[in-house]
């Protein structure tokens, strides 16, 4: 069996962000960089799935961007993938979701996946679209947001996440994707001995050129900080200050403090 | 210009965020024809084009299915636009539609720009105007991004129909768990999100709210990390809630949240993060760490 896990590395979100020279995606100085949140629910998953399988199938972490995206490669292959595939480049950011989606499906066609495992969406873009767009080039069965994931005998039966709570109850015969979303599992810490064995595992790099044979359909033409709509308050300062400036404004535009 | 607008229904009902399609498609200035795979005793009030088919027959979720009667409705309607809800089922559905046609998709669509259409980035930190470069281009909005619309009238009903084909099988819906707190009802709601830090952190968070007499919430990944049991979750797939007085803790803003809490008589956000997209909502924005300010508070409240 064969699985592959597609990443990305992102910013932390807490981070302040500023557009770049071109003014269409974030400028990336000051900026620390880790594994998308979503997309380490995928890792776990997959490597948990090799474990219930018994080491068998073979792990592959595909990731696309510049050189410091090996960094959260290496992250996954810590984790318990067993090999790397690097698509350098460095104008990823500049792609659209379905030309991110068309180089993972050229990469993968000639793999023969049994199953592939996304996140739902990166925290950056936040398109939602590679994971699902990548299983319909590829004619792979699919499933977005899943929170619970089994298999057996080619089969694999998830639950979506919907609206209120509910959740679907869906099967997928392999070949198949999956979008991972948060709750579906608790991903490990790699452990020291695992992070030292990581740093021996195979990284192959591939040109994106070699794989990306479509034009943009999109283009983004601006990158921003929303307006603020500033109506609100801002307190800052000393603690103690700001909790009794608080409480005064609690007492007199709520009437829930007496 | 044409908008084909593609509702939803859960388990036989219309779902009243698809006359949120037709605010967008008035903006937009588009006519407008429906797609639904839904029931025919239940169906909006519009009178325009409307292909129905059968969700008995077809199923509610059958992406391979789904996306097909799409295709369907696009070849005879020729639309500039295919709109979706960001929901669990436009997600789902919009990117096979929009690969398969080798078209254009913007994700999460918030507002209608100069030349394209603005969208979040940065975990609605930011935003970005994006471009389509295609004829045709597929749009996922997102809810509550644009007013609910009902035209009114009686749907001219066209039948459509498509092959069952695919990998996917829908076994059936899993009802929520049961809420163990009403937070409908509360009046003040104290609520832990993230940036509490771990889950020896919660009864500080408690502390506060047994001094302003609240019930506790908290944000998605609070819950799903185990510190709170599901039913104190506040947000789309939670609770939603409009108490007199919101005081969320360490708590970002994902956009799920905000459509849980953002009616609310007055917010308070205590986060270290001023950039924070909670600060869009909140009355009062107190730039601190949680953990330093909240038992300040809680001890000035008790004097």
């Amino acid at each position: 069996m064969k699985i592959l896990v597609c990443i990305k590395q992102v910013p932390d979100m807490e981070s302040r962000f500023r557009p770049d020279s071109a003014g269409v995606w974030y400028a990336e100085t000051d900026l620390a960089f880790r594994l998308n949140e979503y997309d380490e629910f995928a890792v776990e998953q997959a490597v948990r799935l090799k474990e219930q399988l018994g080491g068998e199938p073979e792990l592959t972490v595909l990731s696309i961007g510049p050189d410091r995206v090996v960094e959260a490669m290496k992250k996954a292959l810590a984790m318990g993938c067993d090999r790397g595939v690097h698509v350098q480049d460095t104008s990823a950011h500049l792609k659209d979701p379905f030309q991110i989606a068309s180089i993972i499906a050229a990469y993968a066609k000639g793999e023969q996946f049994d199953l592939i495992f996304t996140g739902l969406q990166s925290v950056d873009r936040g398109s939602a679209q590679v994971g699902v767009a990548t299983a319909e080039i590829l004619n792979f069965a699919c499933a977005s947001t899943i929170i619970k994931f089994e298999y057996a005998d080619g089969v694999a039966t998830v639950k979506r996440e919907l609206e209120g709570g509910v959740k679907g109850v869906v099967q997928l015969k392999t070949p198949a994707l999956v979008t991972c979303q948060l709750g579906l599992n608790v991903p490990r810490y790699p452990t020291l001995p695992n992070i030292m064995k990581a740093k021996k595992k195979e990284i192959v790099v591939v040109p994106v050129a070699d794989l990306l044979h479509e034009e943009p359909l999109a283009q983004t033409s601006s990158f921003y900080a929303p307006a603020k709509k500033g109506t609100g308050i801002v307190l800052e300062g000393d603690v103690a200050d700001q909790a009794e400036k608080l409480i005064a404004i609690l007492k007199e535009k709520t009437a829930v403090l007496r | 210009m044409k908008a084909l607008l593609v509702g939803e229904y859960r388990d036989g009902k219309l779902l009243d965020s698809t006359y949120e399609l037709f605010g967008f498609a008035a903006k937009l200035g588009a006519e407008t024809a429906m797609l639904l795979v839904g029931r025919e005793s239940e169906l909006p009030s519009y009178g325009g084009t409307l292909y129905l088919a059968d969700a008995g027959k077809v199923g509610e979720y059958n992406p391979e299915l789904h996306k097909k009667l799409v295709l369907a409705a696009v070849e005879r309607e020729k639309p500039d636009y295919i709109v979706f809800l960001h929901s669990s089922y436009g997600w789902d559905l919009a990117p096979r539609v929009a690969a398969s046609l080798k078209v254009a998709q913007l994700s999460e669509v918030i507002s209608i720009a100069e030349g394209g259409f603005e969208l979040p980035a940065c975990s609605q930190k930011m935003r970005r105007t994006v471009k389509p470069a295609s004829a045709v281009v597929v749009l996922t909005l997102q809810g509550g991004a644009f007013p609910g619309l009902k035209p009114g009238g009686t749907p001219q009903l066209q039948q459509i129909d498509a092959e069952m084909t695919g990998g996917v099988t829908f076994m059936g819906y899993e009802a929520a768990e049961a809420k163990g707190v009403d937070l409908a009802k509360a009046e003040v709601i104290v609520s832990a999100g993230r940036g509490i830090g771990k889950m020896e952190n919660i009864p500080v968070i408690a502390a506060l709210a047994k001094a302003l007499h609240a019930e506790m919430g908290a944000s998605r990944p609070v819950v799903d990390s185990g510190w709170i049991e599901h039913g104190h979750q506040v947000g789309t797939t939670g609770q939603t809630v409009s108490p007199k007085l919101y005081i969320a803790c360490g708590i970002s803003g994902a956009i799920q949240h905000l459509a849980g809490m953002k009616k609310s008589g007055f917010i308070v956000a205590i986060n270290k993060d001023k950039d924070a997209p909670i600060g869009e909502v909140a009355d009062v924005l107190v730039v601190a760490d949680v953990m330093q300010f909240v038992p300040t508070l809680t001890a000035k409240l008790a004097k």
